[in-house]
């Protein structure tokens, strides 16, 4: 099992860890709730170093992109960002993506700890015949997040950064700490906060400075459990729960990421632009569940209430530790996907009754 | 770890203690601690019939579900009704305000099959 250079942190703070993704990672500290709590309200800090890295270079960097993934990376300004993802040629999604433009022939691109691999062999295999190249700094990459609404005036005096004109989803090239850094506005919480791309072995320094500057404002670290709870909330997909292989993006509720109108082929195309014509099959939905119980990955859903049969599946689902009630994430059939519509989740021998809801489930204030 | 001595414990991490032919049952600080914040229990109603070992309900964290097994014989008298708006009281009181289900036990003798605090301890220990 790979271990991030904050093992030995996560160790000390007494951490439960797991595996997670090939990664031995730390799942809570103290307590999901607690640290979900703590970045809804003050700030928490993240390793994701786990995370993948991966840098395209060169004239045709853009090009190359455009044609390896769903969106327009040439059309991002130099110092912003988008979400991305990358499909199979049948339209599946090989994963999930933020894609950071650092300089005019220089991105930044994020996939998933799990795909990893499958990203960086798809992207090599896709840069033929233009003129970039690809390097997989995954494993020299550390990637710490400080999320919350106190984010930014815990990490401001400890960075070179101007956060405060710093945009959400930008990025810039500075010092963290007293490293390199490159400090993106960006996140995984619903909340505002900001993830430091830091060198492998900078990566101790930068959480120990921050938990110190942040201990008077509630900073705590946060493990991978709360990290999913605040994602839910926030109607962010995970890959393994909405998202797969076998998932479109359409599907998914995120066809306005997919750039139709790009210049050029890209992969995918052909099949996307079929479902786009014809409308997904299935569509991800929120339910808030009313009845007792909490639906759960895998569950069976009846919708509209009194189908006789399943035809929905949940994809997550938890009691939201902010509103207080079960939610989930689930596919349902395209037209109960409207809100208000009551559905029925199967809940091991039970049906128990859930409302669709729009997503997301939380918005912080602005 | 809390492992309090006069109550009987099982392989799955339940306790039970018995006061006559009544057995009261909850599950153990290690297994609250070990499943992290209970954010919902699910009991079966009173008069239900459960035998020795067999699933009587349900404990689930903010992201696990577990089943919960009956630690010997016997018909439910009683529920905690306080654990469905306050489940947390399995994490902050497991043998106390946190217990789950009372039994009128069908043979007290059962529970000379389950560990006493002593072993149960070494059962942790081992993990």
């Amino acid at each position: 099992m790979l271990r991030t250079s904050l093992y030995e942190r996560h160790q000390a703070a007494g951490a439960r860890l797991i595996e997670f993704s090939g990664w031995e990672m730390p799942v809570q500290y103290t307590g999901i709730l607690e640290e979900h709590r703590a970045v809804r309200e003050r700030a928490g800090l993240f390793d994701l170093s786990h995370m993948g890295e991966l840098w395209l270079g060169g004239p045709q960097a853009g090009a190359a992109l455009a044609y390896a993934l769903v969106s327009d990376p040439p059309r991002l300004a130099v110092g912003r960002a988008h979400y991305s993802m990358i499909c199979a040629p049948d339209g599946g999604l090989l994963d999930d993506l933020i894609v950071y433009r650092v300089a005019d022939e220089r991105f930044l691109v994020v996939p998933n700890a799990g795909n990893r691999e499958v990203v960086a062999a798809a992207v090599a295999e896709r840069l033929a015949g233009f003129d970039a190249e690809l390097d997989d700094a995954s494993l020299r990459t550390a990637l710490v997040a400080i999320q919350g609404p106190r984010a930014l005036g815990i990490l401001a005096p400890l960075t070179d950064v101007d956060l405060e004109s710093l945009r959400y989803y930008a990025i810039a090239a500075g010092t963290a700490a007293g490293v390199p850094a490159h400090v993106a506005r960006t996140g995984y919480t619903g909340e505002d906060g900001f993830e430091l791309f830091v060198a492998w072995d900078d990566a101790p320094r930068v959480w120990d400075r921050l938990l110190e500057a942040g201990r008077d404002e509630g900073l705590v670290p946060v493990g991978l459990g709360a990290r999913d709870t605040l994602r839910l909330e926030a109607g962010m997909p995970l890959y393994g729960n909405e998202l797969d292989r076998a998932t479109n993006p359409f599907e998914a509720g995120l066809g306005r990421v997919v750039k139709l109108d790009k210049a050029g082929d890209f992969v995918g195309r052909d099949a996307l632009e079929r479902v786009a014509a014809a409308g997904p099959g299935r569509l991800l939905g929120g339910l808030i569940v009313r009845g007792r119980g909490i639906a759960r990955h895998g569950y069976p859903v009846y919708a509209p209430a009194g189908e006789g049969s399943a035809s929905g599946v949940v994809t997550s689902g938890t009691v939201s530790p902010t509103l207080g009630v079960p939610i989930a994430m689930a596919y349902l059939p395209p037209p109960q996907v409207v809100a208000d519509t009551m559905v029925e989740v199967g809940v091991r021998d039970a049906r128990v009754a859930a409302e669709v809801v729009d997503l997301p489930f939380y918005s912080r204030r602005r | 770890m809390d492992v309090p001595e006069g109550l009987r414990y099982t392989d799955d991490h339940e306790w039970l203690r018995i006061e006559g032919d009544t057995g009261t049952v909850g599950i153990t600080a290690y297994a609250a601690e070990q499943l992290g914040d209970i954010v919902f229990v699910e009991l079966p109603e009173p008069g239900t019939a459960l035998s020795e070992g067999k699933t009587f309900g349900v404990v689930e964290s903010v992201k696990a579900v577990s089943d919960l097994f009956a630690p010997v014989g016997g018909e439910v008298s009683e529920l905690n009704l306080a654990l469905q708006a306050h489940p947390e009281l399995v994490n902050s009181d497991p043998y106390g305000e946190g217990w789950m289900i009372r039994l009128r036990l069908a043979d007290a003798g059962q529970a000379e099959g389950l560990k006493d605090a002593a072993a149960y301890r070494e059962l942790i220990k081992a993990g």
